[in-house]
């Protein structure tokens, strides 16, 4: 395992200048996953979305590796046809260099409309890493709800109103459906854990064929959390089991973080405002509710990963 | 070498991707363009060409690898119809402003609803804005010869845009034709090598691509994609003329039949054409000085051609392939009048629906229309400026 010195001397290919919120989960995340790469040549592509609209206004750009932006829904399908193009020059001698490709999407742009892009990506087994940077929300027009949305999150297309308190659904778990494509890469992990992230990104970059990997990236607008407390509140997703850490290694599943003690779940959700109606007086049952949620994901887990079902001591 | 064959328009379309022989091929199947798609499979199993063909699992996707692989330095192509088109739409303009030289046939078929496979051009006229070049064809042949021609009018560094190869469902793509085909060796000679300026896969300079594009510079990208397809107008003649001297066969923006002395002229494009030149070598036997004019390029419209080849005919119909809904008749109807207009000197210009859905054009339909049109000649009148041919009451 690299040491953070270390990384600090591989080129940084996402550069200041861009215009993401300060507290922003995503410029974290692209960096730490293209510092894996060391030196390797990159092209990037990616979904319309916050990281897009903030680092290549034109005439300016952010990157300084090769990348692209096509539309919202087809970051899948379009460093498919990046990669299947280097495969195509590389057999026919018209380019001599290596190449990685890594696309990235927000979660709007990768659980939901581009949803069929990557599963055809994923299926067809091209050599790329998908990154999805997953902010629980379309927060690029302005957090509206997406399948990412957890429960009870107060959105502007599910807004905590006097008889619906938020979403009312559970959020979809794209990293099983990844998983499910049999590929042989898939993780999640979050920006609060920079070894995890490296290893995992690491690990993404080295496999042949198709990786996945779900970054929870929080979006300071959207979670309303305290600008400068992104690491701490990333860190609580983590520890109350809201976003375990996983990986997915041609099919076998392995837990890369167990908690030893059982934080609840209202240590995540209170610091932020998207969950303050969930502490009104007489809510109690729908956190509960929301515990009960994350409990039981996080023993279904633990099946899943050859691990005693057990919930940490309290 | 030029070798006499029979194949159908799909057969023929494909044979000159395997002679084009694209680094990239993402494509997606539907009727009527399944075919090219299976018989390509099969060059690429049989290793018969070097393509990297991509399965994709939607024609968005199609379009999307294909812009991924164009931008990143590959000659990239895909094919698709009616519905598949529609589902492009929205990566068809990228494509565009991407200037990305993507060669696609597009196997016209009518769009649903209600659910048709058959032919008509409202899959064409749907991305008649979108910014890709749009070359017609009549038959298997003309299919055949468009799609080696795209290459090098889509490549050419004042161009650089998607060129869409149109041919009729069915009428073309599943009909046997006898046309003539080049060899391999030629025709990899004319297409030549693609040499992209600015590309993806190139180490040494990374470029992003796809950049957010404000109010400060959108409108000027915008301007010169229409440069880009003024410049085309010219590199298509060019193209028409060097592609003369390997096929024997020249090809400009407007085939003109007939015209120089006609006093009644149908504008028709694609498998109708055929049938319209037919009928007005009837009525020329009869007499009747009836000439067809056959758009080969849609996108850009080739406006003084058309003008100059109109200028003395005394009374024109339109024939559409393709309903607008505007209720002031088809999309080229608005596109011929408007050139006509410069003119001043009382062209009649009157508009014929006809075919959608794959409906049958008789011979006795265009005789219809050319009876019509003798007729606004004698008289000087219109009565109807729209009709609707072979349409039930």
């Amino acid at each position: 395992m690299a040491t953070l010195k270390e990384l600090s001397r591989v080129e940084e290919r996402f550069v200041g200048g861009h215009r993401l919120c300060a507290g922003c989960g995503h410029g974290i995340a692209v960096r730490m996953i293209l510092n894996a790469a060391e030196n390797s040549n990159v092209v990037v592509g990616c979904a319309t979305g916050c990281l897009e609209v903030a680092s290549t206004i034109y005439p300016y750009t952010a990157w300084r590796c090769s990348f692209i932006h096509n539309a919202f829904e087809n970051a899948g399908a379009t460093i498919s046809g990046v990669e299947a193009a280097y495969r195509a020059l590389k057999k026919k001698g018209k380019i001599n260099e290596d190449f990685k490709f890594i696309a990235f999407g927000g979660d709007g742009g990768t659980y939901d409309i581009g949803l069929q892009s990557l599963s055809g990506a994923m299926e067809r087994g091209h050599n790329i890493v998908y990154v999805c940077l997953d902010n629980e929300a379309y927060m690029n027009t302005g957090i509206q709800r997406s399948s990412a949305t957890p429960t009870g999150a107060d959105t502007t297309t599910s807004p905590a109103g006097k008889v619906i308190p938020g979403k009312q659904q559970p959020r979809k778990d794209l990293t099983a459906i990844m998983a499910a494509h049999n590929i042989p890469y898939a993780a999640q992990t979050a920006i609060s854990n920079w070894q995890d992230v490296h290893k995992k990104a690491k690990k993404a970059l080295e496999v042949e064929g198709p990786a996945f990997i779900n970054v929870l990236s929080p979006c300071p607008r959207g979670w309303r959390y305290n600008t400068p407390d992104i690491v701490e509140i990333t860190k609580l997703a983590v520890e109350t089991r809201f976003w375990p850490l996983f990986e997915v290694e041609n099919g076998k599943w392995k837990l890369n973080y167990k908690p030893k003690k059982y934080v609840p779940i209202e240590e995540f959700l209170k610091p932020q405002g998207r969950f303050r109606h969930l502490f009104k007086p007489g809510n109690e049952h729908l956190i509960k509710a929301i515990q009960e949620e994350v409990d039981n994901r996080w023993l279904a887990l633990l099946e899943r990963c050859g691990e005693t079902p057990e919930l940490p001591p309290r | 070498m030029k070798t006499k064959v029979a194949l159908t328009g799909n057969e023929a379309v494909a044979q000159a991707m395997k002679q084009i022989n694209p680094d990239v091929v993402a494509a997606y199947p539907i009727t009527p363009q399944t075919e090219i798609v299976q018989i390509f499979s099969s060059f690429v199993a049989n290793g018969e060409v070097d393509t990297e063909f991509i399965a994709v699992e939607s024609e968005h996707s199609a379009m999307s690898a294909a812009i991924g692989a164009a931008a990143g330095g590959a000659r990239a192509m895909t094919a698709t119809s009616s519905q598949g088109l529609a589902l492009m739409f929205e990566v068809v303009y990228i494509a565009a402003s991407m200037r990305l030289p993507i060669v696609f046939p597009v196997v016209n078929r009518a769009l649903s609803g209600p659910i048709n496979i058959h032919c008509d051009h409202s899959d064409a006229m749907g991305l008649r804005d979108s910014g890709v070049i749009q070359l017609f064809s009549e038959n298997a042949q003309e299919a055949y010869d468009n799609m080696i021609q795209a290459v090098r009018i889509a490549e050419h560094p004042d161009v650089r845009l998607p060129v869409m190869v149109n041919m009729d469902g069915f009428i073309t793509s599943h009909a046997m034709d006898v046309l003539e085909v080049l060899d391999d060796e030629t025709v990899r000679n004319f297409v030549g090598t693609y040499v992209p300026e600015d590309y993806l896969l190139d180490a040494k300079n990374p470029i992003s691509m796809g950049n957010f594009d404000m109010y400060d510079f959108y409108f000027e990208h915008k301007r010169q994609q229409v440069e880009a397809m003024k410049a085309a107008r010219e590199i298509i003649k060019e193209v028409g003329k060097e592609f003369a001297k390997i096929s024997g066969r020249e090809y400009g923006l407007i085939e003109a039949y007939k015209l120089d002395d006609a006093d009644v002229a149908v504008v028709v494009l694609n498998s109708a054409a055929g049938t319209a030149k037919g009928v007005a070598d009837e009525l020329r036997a009869k007499g009747i000085r009836a000439g067809v004019l056959k758009p080969r390029v849609y996108r850009p419209f080739p406006q003084d051609e058309i003008r100059e080849a109109l200028k003395g005919v005394k009374a024109v119909a339109v024939m559409d392939r393709a309903e607008t809904f505007s209720t002031c008749g088809g999309p080229m109807f608005a596109d011929i009048r408007n050139t006509l207009y410069d003119l001043k000197n009382d062209i009649k210009v009157v508009n014929y629906i006809y075919g959608l859905g794959g409906r049958d054009l008789r011979l006795e339909h265009v005789e219809q229309v050319f009876e019509d049109l003798e007729n606004i000649r004698k008289t000087g009148r219109v009565d109807e400026t729209v009709k609707y041919l072979g349409l039930r009451d």
